[in-house]
């Protein structure tokens, strides 16, 4: 396969001007012109130094010193947390904004899909819009023309063609745009976070069709929030912290090192007795989150067990219980296991000891959880340790099918029988 | 594998040094399919849902017409002596709202079109193009009309006046208009990016510019010397409405004073391509 160079960013920065942008008002401008002819203070400065400072003043650097290389052929993915320059470089690289320094080279042609059904007009027919979303993406209509057929057939809503779209519903519509998207044909795509939309089996068609781009050739980049679907989809990927390039190399490490370095995800936690959480009666030394699958990787095929370290400072009888509370990031309660209710009350020694919780595999679903453990005692709370555990399940690849989270806080294997 | 470092290779360069005085006309020409269906969905988008549908293109310019026939023909008895009052007032008001058309959809351009400019890159003069050609189908459909009109005064013997050889001048003149509204709408187009101020006093604007052109009266009933006058010898519209007349309904014309209406489109384009390149490059920074 070609490995040539196909994309080329070389020290990129991008400056954006903070605060109210874009709406400077005419009278603020002639009132400060007027100011200066008279050789007086410009208005702006004396009344609100602070408001005005922040709206001309500030700049905000979104990109400094990015450069990184694409070969032909790379599926690259681009990870970073919320504000760390991900949708500026895609700007950037798909030309709906300029760099403030620095070059970007591209080879072949590029079309960037940072949302779907760009240009629609809602009182045209879904043909119509066809063709004119088409053009606006790039496509010649001799082009488009030819494919017509296939764009119809992938869309799924042939029956609906000549209906202005403003009657379609949102999922019509999302289908029609990637119907486009999907037969670009270009040498370099670049895809923002389309995953995020459409149920199961249209992101899975979607995917289907981006594999097929990749394995002719061409060139991907992709941006997502979703770890997971970098990691199983790209062959190379870029790290970018605070618009800076972290991280460039093979998607496995990258992802990795994005993973340890971000509090994303905390497996284990240790504290001092004399600092840890807790009461007079029981403290919380440490918490530990395993896997037993190989590797110590967290899938969700296998066993995943929490393990408390406890200090027991007074409590001698049985009356102690500990609730594990399991959510998602999006604070979804999953599912809460009581311990008491579970096995029964148990005697406590003082002293240190160990309590583990084992959730069975095939339970959890991919994607992140958080983990709080809450101490009661007589029907009392104690204490609770918020978020004692954060981490990432990943499921295993299927050699057969591309990358679908499925939905859902969890993911259960169940029985089917007829 | 050989890694030659040479330019020409690749096929786009993004740099914030690139010349913005250029104008990529290659490109321009690589997205003509897009112009085309910009065109053909603000014809089409615009009539859908009407029950009149692309009929209103001849009614606004007829009902503006017969109001100014009506307070300023018979009334103020301001129209040209010897030219029916209606056919008079068509005359200046349909390239007239040509010119108000162009100059507003380009003026908006941005703003219009700036949910598209945040997603997707084409060349950005694409839209000002398409809107301008799309105003001048319009045009064209109101000059067959009055086409129309005019035959029947004509048959009527309501005014004798057959098409001369002006009717040659009708391309210059289509372009001299095409060009100063485009030139004009460009400019205010790339200042509204940062005062929005502007797009709000265009529409005003436009509506003072054009009592300060013909439209209203003929050039010949303004006296020599005064201030009006020297308002619409400076107005570059002044020559484009009144040639329109000469052609459309015979009036007199000198038509020299046309050469100073196409000097400023000429340098209303020039210019208003260059602020509006300029504005471009940081338009997407700005909303």
């Amino acid at each position: 396969m070609d490995q040539e160079t196909v994309i080329r960013v070389e020290d990129v920065h991008k400056r954006y001007r903070l605060g109210i942008i874009g709406s400077s008002l005419l009278t603020d401008e002639v009132s400060a012109l007027w100011a200066r002819m008279r050789r007086r203070p410009d208005p702006r400065l004396l009344v609100e130094k602070a408001h005005v400072q922040q709206r001309r003043g500030q700049y905000f650097w979104a990109l400094q010193g990015v450069s990184f290389e694409v070969r032909g052929g790379d599926i690259l993915g681009i990870v970073g947390r919320n504000g760390a320059g991900k949708s500026t470089i895609l700007k950037l690289l798909s030309r709906i904004s300029l760099p403030t320094k620095g070059r970007i080279q591209l080879k072949g042609k590029l079309s960037s899909l940072l949302e779907v059904g760009t240009g629609f007009h809602p009182e045209l027919t879904g043909r119509e819009n066809i063709y004119l979303n088409g053009a606006i993406l790039g496509m010649r209509k001799t082009e488009i023309e030819t494919k017509l057929d296939e764009i119809i057939a992938f869309s799924g809503i042939e029956h609906h063609l000549d209906t202005p779209i403003k009657r379609y519903s949102s999922g019509m519509k999302v289908r029609l745009g990637f119907a486009v998207a999907a037969h670009l044909d270009p040498d370099i795509l670049i895809v923002d976070e389309v995953l995020a939309v459409g149920d199961a089996e249209f992101q899975r068609k979607c995917l289907g069709s981006m594999r097929k781009v990749a394995d002719s050739g061409r060139t991907i980049l992709l941006v997502s929030h979703n770890v997971n679907a970098v990691h199983n989809l790209c062959n190379s990927a870029i790290w970018l912290d605070q618009g800076e390039l972290r991280m460039s190399g093979g998607t496995h490490e990258v992802v990795r090192s994005y993973l340890e370095k971000y509090a994303v995800e905390t497996h284990a936690q240790e504290w001092e007795a004399e600092h840890a959480p807790g009461t007079e009666e029981l403290r919380l030394l440490g918490v530990k989150a395993t896997c037993e699958a190989p590797g110590g990787e967290l899938l969700t095929s296998h066993p995943l067990r929490i393990e408390f370290e406890l200090l027991n400072l007074g409590i001698t009888d049985d009356d102690l219980n500990i609730n594990l509370r399991v959510s998602t990031h999006n604070e979804v309660v999953a599912f809460v296991s009581n311990m008491e209710r579970e096995v029964g009350r148990m005697v406590w020694e003082p002293g240190r000891c160990k309590v583990s919780c084992t959730i069975p595999a095939y339970l959890l679903n991919e994607g992140g959880y958080r983990f709080t453990a809450i101490f009661r005692r007589n029907n009392q709370r104690l204490f609770q340790v918020n978020d004692a555990v954060i981490l990432e399940m990943r499921q295993e690849n299927e050699e057969d099918l591309p990358y679908v989270r499925r939905p859902g806080v969890v993911h259960p294997k169940l029985r089917w029988e007829r | 594998m050989a890694m030659k470092d040479d330019k020409d290779q690749w096929d786009v360069v993004i740099d914030p040094s690139r010349a913005w005085w250029l104008v990529d006309l290659r490109e321009i020409w690589r997205y003509r399919d897009l112009l085309v269906l910009l065109v053909r969905r603000d014809l089409l988008a615009v009539y859908k849902q009407t029950i009149l549908g692309p009929a209103w293109q001849v009614v606004q310019p007829l009902l503006t017409s017969l109001t100014f026939a009506v307070i300023f023909g018979f009334l103020a008895r301001m129209s040209e002596a010897g030219i029916p009052p209606l056919l008079f007032y068509m005359s200046g008001v349909v390239p007239w709202l040509f010119f108000a058309n162009v100059t507003n959809r380009t003026a908006q351009t941005l703003v219009f079109n700036a949910q598209l400019m945040t997603k997707v890159y084409y060349p950005r003069l694409i839209s000002p193009i398409a809107t301008t050609l799309s105003s001048s189908v319009s045009f064209l459909v109101q000059l067959g009309a009055f086409a129309l009109f005019a035959l029947y005064y004509h048959l009527s013997g309501l005014h004798a006046w057959t098409l001369g050889k002006e009717l040659a001048m009708l391309p210059v003149l289509v372009l001299v208009l095409m060009s100063i509204g485009f030139g004009a709408g460009l400019i205010v187009a790339s200042i509204t990016t940062k005062f929005r101020d502007f797009g709000l006093l265009l529409g005003f604007g436009i509506q003072l510019l054009m009592y300060l052109s013909p439209v209203i009266f003929p050039l010949s009933r303004v006296p020599e010397g005064g201030v009006l006058r020297r308002f619409l010898e400076l107005n570059p519209m002044t020559p484009v409405i009144e040639g329109f007349r000469a052609v459309l309904v015979g009036s007199a014309m000198d038509w020299s004073t046309l050469v100073y209406g196409a000097s400023c489109g000429m340098v209303l384009v020039v210019v208003g391509i260059l602020v509006f390149q300029r504005a471009e490059r940081s338009f997407a920074d700005f909303i």
